[in-house]
């Protein structure tokens, strides 16, 4: 029989309601998951077993008492350190927040708790989810799954770790460069960054507020749906928070893509992505062809120029954000003479190199008589970019690519070279900059064993097409492979 | 020798008296204990976002709208970067280059000349946190510790920018009473100096008069009163013309008036500021104030103090007395309500801004503690043209019916001050006092009228000062002359 821990959202949601397991046999089964992986892949920062076996006998006396709250009733699910949970520690993957125990939930966190899902724990990322390696967090890097020399991808690596090995069904990650989609490549799973504004950001730890969006990790693209469709919706505690009604999410998972126009991003289909990863791809293309999609090539030339407006634009928003860790209030405080000297020297001691250079960057792309030669400059390209995607939309439904430029790299191969870590958000970046949604579909596995990822982008507000095409592409992918640290016995460490 | 012309513009910052704060639903209380009105937002947890409250918003376009302001449709927040232990952000939720109100004006009167000082904006942002230092002064230099009490921090703040069309410290004083009475009749904030809930920092420059460019300026905060503002203007004014005879030169630099010594003094130079690094805030969209929103605010303005004022004199108050009561506000509002019930306007006018005034003052209350009420002033003005009171007898009548014993009527009666204006009532007394005093009565038959007054003083006296002094002197008049 399979393991609790290997069950979907769905097949889970059947036996509990069935009666054939309850939550709290669940619950256990993951939390063994985690006892037997964890010593391997360090995917959670906090891992409650007390509080989320509460929940799961809080969730059994519901089902008990003839409630059903939804698909998440009973499911035990990670969330990424980086959101608040009340009474649970929240260092956002920092030194400067060791210890901080949040007064309150973040949204997303409260819909969960509504929707009487398990909430199992915080999981690792890189430090304030600044990173696409989850070797940037202050407690040590996370590790892939699938080769646990190498990176899950980041910055979410730890939630796209814990549910790529069971530790957790499903998963929250928060995406502004491409933090969910490019871990959920490199692990072999679903990752949907939604529409910005579809899911409150109240209470997520901001990197880049005008880019940050959470969404979810899951093992098929049904589970991310559904994960996604209890965390979304309008939240008057955030001002940015879509207004209208929530967007359909899953209405069209069964449509299949006949007659839906697909296109294909030039830029980002060639030079900078390993060939394995191109050839997986453009199989991808073909089989979609084959299933009555219309292929059409689509030029997106500000696209060359987004890498470099993403790291303008989110350093600058950051260097404001993360203003706020000064000592004074919570977390981290390093003592000096004067007030200024605690705060920089406590600011000096809780951050980490990356996360040092981004403030740094973005303080500079911000400074009087710097302005609009780089932050001003970025905007424009926003602004560009946002407009050829518009374009692009008019002639094709979604746009798709590979969602990474490789599978896995080796950890510490790119932590001494911070522009080649960069680029491994170069297909990932443009969504966050439009807004609009993108997810990761994994289709394959490179020539190493290591999973390789599909890209597809959809206009705002349109996560219904972009579940269409993910779910006709994890049918043409047919990816069922599971990493070998989930699937064999591997000793307790 | 040169004559030195000041170049001032204020800015003003004012404290927004609405439920709750700015961007949460923190309650705005100033009496509150110390870190009690404090929530995620205004503490910036990690995490925690803004969302702009209404009724600040409403506040500030009611400012704006007074001013004469264009309401600007969508405007746009910034973040102003600044590091301090009281700005839990550290940065500060402001307006920048697309505020919500720019272009309005403030009339003001300085001794009969009246001069229009140009509004350039009123935008929204945020109150920081206080801190108290533990050292001896209460500054920060010398403190071994500090303390801070976030309830203030995210309270609602309107800045107020003039342009640089102030020329003296008169004028400045004048402008920030102004202000204050236009603010004060919106009714968004009390707008108190001591309390803090209004602050102005005074920009001030000197120039050769006839030069067209400005000179350097200096920024001049810590004013607690209009007195103090005037004075440090005032001060400000003949250092820099001081500094620049002497052959020195102005630093562009923040000064802190010293209320006690009666100086300015350098706080830091602009020049080494901060740079702010004002960018957009991306927590926000732009704010978006409609047609018919910005309609409804200018339509729901009250009438403005000067408006009032001019209404006021154009009855037949005098300048002084419609001041007074237009400066507190509610005296207008019972004079206009007197009046409407069929009080006459001047009697009630003097009643209100003289009377009334010192007894609320005499007794440290408002008005609102006392009973007096519109009908009663239209009463009280009748008798006192009917004859049955003396203006004298009316103001002790005012003070009985302010403490609350009943209507003016009542009142008169009771306390036996009916004035007797009865012809033959009086004339037995007249009669009375000229037997007892015949030498007096002899002067005045020889056309000395000197002593009348002491006789009608005697009168007075006898009739225990409800005698109609006027028919008394009548009276005796009629009766000197024909003895």
């Amino acid at each position: 029989m399979t393991d609790l821990a290997d069950f979907s959202i769905a097949d889970a949601g059947a036996g509990l309601r069935s009666g054939a397991f309850s939550a709290t046999e669940l619950t256990n089964a993951v939390i063994h998951r985690a006892a037997v992986t964890e010593a391997h892949l360090h995917a959670y920062l906090t891992l409650d077993q007390d509080r989320a076996r509460q929940a799961a006998i809080r969730a059994d006396a519901a089902f008990a008492a003839g409630e059903d709250h939804g698909p998440l009733q009973g499911i035990p699910l990670a969330v990424k350190d980086n959101m608040s949970t009340r009474g649970m520690e929240t260092t956002a993957g920092s030194k400067i927040l060791a210890g901080y125990v949040p007064p309150y939930n973040a949204t997303v966190v409260d819909k969960l708790e509504a929707d009487h899902a398990v909430i199992l724990g915080k999981t690792n990322l890189d430090e304030f989810a600044m990173g696409s390696s989850t070797e940037n967090s202050a407690y040590g890097p996370t590790r892939n799954p699938w080769d646990t020399d190498r990176v899950p991808g980041g910055s979410s690596g730890g939630s796209a770790a814990a549910v790529s090995v069971g530790s957790a069904l499903a998963a929250l990650g928060s995406d502004t460069g491409g933090s969910i989609r490019q871990p959920a490549s490199l692990c072999g799973l679903v990752g949907v960054k939604p529409t910005y504004g579809v899911v409150s950001r109240y209470g997520l730890i901001a990197f880049a507020s005008s880019l940050d969006q959470i969404g979810p990790f899951a093992r098929n693209v049904r589970d991310a749906a559904t994960v996604l469709e209890s965390v979304a919706g309008f939240d008057i505690r955030d001002a940015t928070s879509y207004r209208g009604s929530t967007p359909d999410i899953s209405g069209l998972l069964d449509s299949g893509v006949k007659g839906m126009r697909v296109g294909i991003v030039s830029e980002l289909s060639g030079a900078g992505i390993d060939t394995e990863v191109q050839a997986s791809c453009r199989r991808m293309y073909d089989a979609l062809a084959d299933a009555g999609a219309e292929l059409v090539d689509v030029s997106l030339p500000a696209t060359e120029y987004a890498l470099s407006a993403y790291y303008l634009i989110a350093p600058a928003e950051a260097s404001a954000n993360l203003a706020r860790f000064d000592g004074v209030r919570y977390g981290l405080r390093v003592d000096g003479e004067t007030t200024e000297e605690m705060m920089a020297a406590t600011r000096a001691e809780g951050f980490g190199p990356e996360v040092t250079r981004r403030i740094l960057l973005g303080t500079y792309a911000l400074s009087a008589g710097y302005y609009d030669a780089f932050y001003g400059q970025a905007q424009k390209v926003r602004t560009l970019l946002r407009n050829e995607f518009a374009e692009a939309y008019e002639k094709v439904d979604v746009l798709v690519s590979p969602t990474s430029p490789t599978t896995a790299f080796e950890i510490g191969e790119k932590t001494a070279d911070p522009l080649s870590m960069y680029f491994a958000d170069v297909c990932t970046i443009a969504s966050n900059l439009a807004g609009d949604p993108s997810g990761s579909v994994p289709i394959d596995l490179d020539a190493s064993g290591l999973p390789i990822g599909f890209q597809i982008m959809a206009p705002a507000l349109h996560e219904a097409q972009l579940f269409r095409v993910a779910a006709e592409v994890e049918r043409l992918a047919g990816f069922t492979r599971r990493p070998a640290l989930a699937t064999s016995e591997v000793k307790p460490a | 020798m040169t004559n030195w012309e000041a170049v001032i513009g204020i800015e003003t910052h004012v404290e927004l008296q609405t439920k709750s704060k700015m961007f949460c639903g923190c309650a705005v209380n100033f009496n509150a204990e110390p870190n009690t009105t404090i929530c995620p937002v205004c503490l910036a947890l990690p995490g925690a976002l803004p969302v702009p409250n209404r009724e600040a918003i409403e506040g500030i376009l009611s400012i704006g709208a007074a001013f004469g302001c264009r309401l600007v449709e969508d405007s746009l927040f910034h973040r102003k970067n600044y590091f301090y232990p009281d700005l839990p952000k550290n940065y500060q939720i402001s307006q920048y280059d697309v505020p919500l109100c720019v272009d309005g004006n403030l009339d003001i009167d300085v001794d009969g000349e009246a001069v229009s000082i140009g509004i350039t904006r009123v935008h929204m942002e945020e109150d920081t946190g206080k801190s108290v230092h533990g050292s001896e002064t209460g500054r920060i230099h010398d403190a071994d510790f500090s303390l801070l009490d976030f309830n203030r921090a995210g309270v609602p703040l309107v800045e107020i920018v003039s342009e640089p069309d102030i020329r003296s410290p008169e004028q400045a004083r004048e402008y920030a009473a102004e202000l204050q009475r236009v603010v004060r009749s919106l009714g968004v904030s009390d707008v108190r100096l001591e309390e803090g809930s209004v602050r102005f920092d005074a920009n001030i420059s000197v120039r050769p008069e006839g030069q067209a460019e400005f000179g350097t300026r200096a920024e001049v905060k810590n004013m607690n009163s209009l007195r103090s503002l005037q004075r440090a203007v005032a001060y400000e004014i003949q250092r820099q013309i001081g500094v620049i005879e002497g052959g020195g030169k102005i630093v562009q630099e923040t000064r802190h008036w010293d209320e006690n010594i009666g100086k300015t003094s350098g706080m830091r130079s602009k020049e080494e500021s901060e740079d702010y690094r004002y960018f957009q805030e991306p927590d926000l969209v732009p704010l978006h104030v409609n047609d018919e929103w910005r309609q409804r605010v200018f339509d729901a303005l009250p009438e403005l103090p000067a408006a009032r004022r001019r209404r006021l004199m154009d009855a037949g108050v005098d300048r002084q007395a419609a001041s007074t009561m237009v400066e507190a506000g509610d005296l207008a509002d019972l004079f206009d309500t007197a009046v409407g019930v069929g009080a006459d306007a001047k009697l009630t006018a003097n009643w209100l801004s003289g009377e009334v005034v010192a007894y609320l003052r005499r007794n440290e209350i408002g008005l609102a503690d006392t009973s007096l009420a519109p009908e009663h002033l239209k009463e009280l003005a009748g008798m006192v043209s009917d004859g049955s009171l003396s203006s004298t007898a009316a103001k002790d009548v005012l003070s009985y019916v302010m403490a609350g014993e009943g209507n003016p009527g009542d009142v008169a009666t009771a306390h036996d001050l009916i004035q007797i204006s009865d012809e033959g009532a009086l004339d037995a007394e007249v009669d009375k006092v000229l037997a007892e005093n015949p030498d007096v009565l002899e002067r005045l038959s020889e056309g000395d009228m000197k002593p009348i007054g002491f006789l009608v003083g005697q009168v007075m006296k006898a009739t225990r000062g409800k005698a109609d002094p006027k028919l008394v002197s009548e009276l005796i008049r009629g009766k000197a002359q024909g003895s």
